[in-house]
């Protein structure tokens, strides 16, 4: 008996519980820095993307007459 | 009359919460990019949290809460699932991917994901209509969950509880766009984890203590009167800290819809793949799998645990078990228990909760319908864009709230958990292979891909109608053309979940059908895969 539940089904699924949310908190700690190097460049080249279909969308259709 | 000063005072207090953050919000909101995501560039506890109360819903704690009333403490594999599949297979192998993707893709919905992704706009009208058609059901079921609340704490009618939710929500997500939706759901999820925190530890004082709550449910199955759980019985229920009999009914139902359907179907649940295309950097998603991670903890914990533990409250103070307490309908249980074991304010703070987790999730349910039908429908088929679209997407979000209360005011009892592991089956079956291939398969096509949602949706809207039990009886169609509530009678199909049958055959016929066709250009997997 574990936690006062009998069936290792069911305290196991209790258990696993904690031990998934920690697997979730000691992946962000450890990741907390990483992966934000490409972010300026991805910035930049969307706001590029941004820019040409709004040009696209001029020409071919007219739009975005007065919209940001 | 009191009760309805009470609610509005409440309703009141929240509305100028959420109003003053959705009027920031709306302020700018400027283009139509603007409107659909946010501009892709939001802070990590505002994409963690705004992820997480759009997936925690009424219909989590209110429905699942309830339902883990009736079937038991092994309802927390789903738990497990929310956290493990929900927030980490989700962000880390999912989001990234689809992040990256969907920027070189230039994506603003998950159809348009997709769909961009194989170069083929069908996919993205017939995934928008799956969206648009099939998410009213979820989303009126999320609103009943408020609803309920309302109508038991308050006893207020419930037909007004429920129109005047709808009404509130609908006016925000029409003014404010995701921008608005995200901040909002921010706020909303830090006062939901409040809520759930002071419940959980209150359920377990009230009881002396994890082992003696916990003890005292494992030996509740022996002291109730044997007719109280006599019907759950004779379908394989053994107790609230014992799994059912494997293969039982009660079995297949808890295991293949409740836990595997809501489960694995979060994958590719559009109003949630969205939100990756809104972090600016995997950062953002690393970050956001911590501040996930506790908080669908908390939430789903919470909910399953306070759910089964209210059988061995009602029991000690009346003498019941919950679902007798309830009238036989478990979207009653967690109304039921907090109006009885808490303190009146826990109860009305508790309300401010369930709004807020109501909201953000038909926020952003009648966002991505709106886009759904503005964007993916519209747009694709018109062959016009801007300012027209973001007027159709605000069509359909009303049109959206309307088909909501109205299935609000017509579903049965005991329809919030089963009705939203509906929509989670269907969605899994349709878009799930799809979407899981074209993150990580290069080589599916775009035929292989079609075929994969075609029958993937073909299969699972036929189980529900014909075979499912619990939906084929709703509807009536198979009685009314063959005389008989489902076409297999024999157990255990009736009660195994659509997810099982389809999603298997639409992963098959995907790679199949791909392996058959043409391989995609390598210029076009070049520019889509770049930097992943």
């Amino acid at each position: 008996m574990v936690l006062g539940i009998n069936d290792p089904w069911i305290w196991g699924a209790y258990v696993l519980c904690i031990l998934s949310m920690l697997l979730c908190v000691v992946y962000g700690i450890l990741n907390w820095n990483k992966g934000g190097e490409d972010e300026e460049e991805q910035i930049k080249e969307e706001m590029e993307w941004h820019k040409k279909e709004k040009e696209m969308e001029e020409k071919e259709l007219g739009l975005w007459d007065e919209e940001g | 009359m009191e009760n309805i000063f009470i609610l509005s005072i409440i309703v009141l207090i929240y509305l100028l919460l959420v109003g003053y953050v959705g009027y920031v919000a709306w302020k700018r909101t400027k283009s139509a990019d603007d409107y659909m995501v946010a501009g892709r560039k939001t802070h990590p506890f505002i994409m963690a949290l705004s992820y997480g109360a759009t997936f925690i819903s009424t219909s989590a704690i209110v429905g699942f809460g309830g339902t883990a009333g009736v079937y038991g403490m092994g309802l927390l594999w789903l738990t497990v699932l929310n956290i493990f599949v929900g927030i980490f297979i989700a962000f880390v192998l999912f989001g990234k991917r689809t992040r990256k993707i969907g920027h070189n893709l230039g994506a603003l919905t998950f159809p348009e994901f997709l769909s961009r992704r194989f170069n083929s706009k069908f996919i993205q009208y017939f995934s928008g209509a799956v969206i648009f058609l099939g998410m009213p059901l979820y989303a009126s079921v999320v609103l009943i969950g408020m609803a309920r609340f309302v109508e038991t704490t308050l006893q207020i009618d419930y037909t007004i509880a429920l129109i005047a939710m709808a009404v509130i929500v609908a006016v925000y997500v029409i003014f404010g766009g995701i921008r608005g939706v995200m901040y909002t759901d921010a706020l909303q999820g830090t006062i939901m984890f409040v809520g759930v925190v002071i419940l959980l530890g209150s359920i377990y004082w009230i009881l002396g203590g994890i082992t003696e709550a916990h003890q005292a449910l494992s030996n509740l199955i022996n002291v109730v009167p044997a007719e109280s759980t006599v019907k759950a019985a004779a379908t394989g229920f053994t107790g609230w800290t014992s799994m059912p009999a494997l293969g039982s009914p009660f079995w297949w139902t808890l295991v293949s819809t409740l836990i595997l359907g809501v489960g694995i179907g979060v994958l590719s649940q559009p109003q949630l793949a969205v939100r990756f295309m809104t972090v600016k950097s995997n950062r953002e998603l690393n970050r956001a799998v911590l501040i996930g991670g506790i908080f669908i903890f908390m939430m789903t914990g919470t909910a399953f645990v306070v759910g089964a533990l209210s059988n061995v409250y009602f029991f000690d103070t009346v003498g019941k078990i919950a679902i007798q307490v309830a009238g036989g309908n478990a979207d009653k249980i967690i109304p039921a228990f907090i109006s009885a074991a808490m303190p009146l304010w826990f109860a009305y703070l508790f309300m401010i909760t369930l709004l807020s987790a109501a909201m953000s999730t038909l926020s952003a349910q009648f966002h991505v319908q709106g886009t759904a039908l503005g964007r993916d429908i519209y747009e694709t088929v018109t062959g016009t864009k801007g300012k027209s679209s973001v007027m159709v997407a605000r069509i359909g979000i009303v049109v959206a709230v309307l088909i909501a209360v109205i299935l609000g005011l017509v579903l049965p009892a005991n329809i919030i958990a089963v009705g939203t592991a509906i929509w989670f089956s269907i969605t899994a079956a349709a878009f799930l292979s799809m979407y899981a291939f074209a993150l990580f398969w290069k080589r599916s096509t775009k035929e292989g891909v079609i075929s994969g949602l075609i029958i993937g949706t073909i299969i699972s809207v036929f189980w529900l109608v014909f075979e499912y039990k619990k939906s084929a009886t709703a509807l009536g169609i198979c009685k009314a053309l063959t005389g008989a509530d489902v076409l297999i009678a024999s157990n255990p199909w009736p009660t195994v979940d659509s997810i099982v049958i389809a999603l298997p055959i639409a992963f098959v016929i995907t790679v199949i059908v791909s392996l058959l066709t043409k391989p995609p250009e390598k210029e076009h997997l070049d520019k889509i895969f770049k930097g992943v």
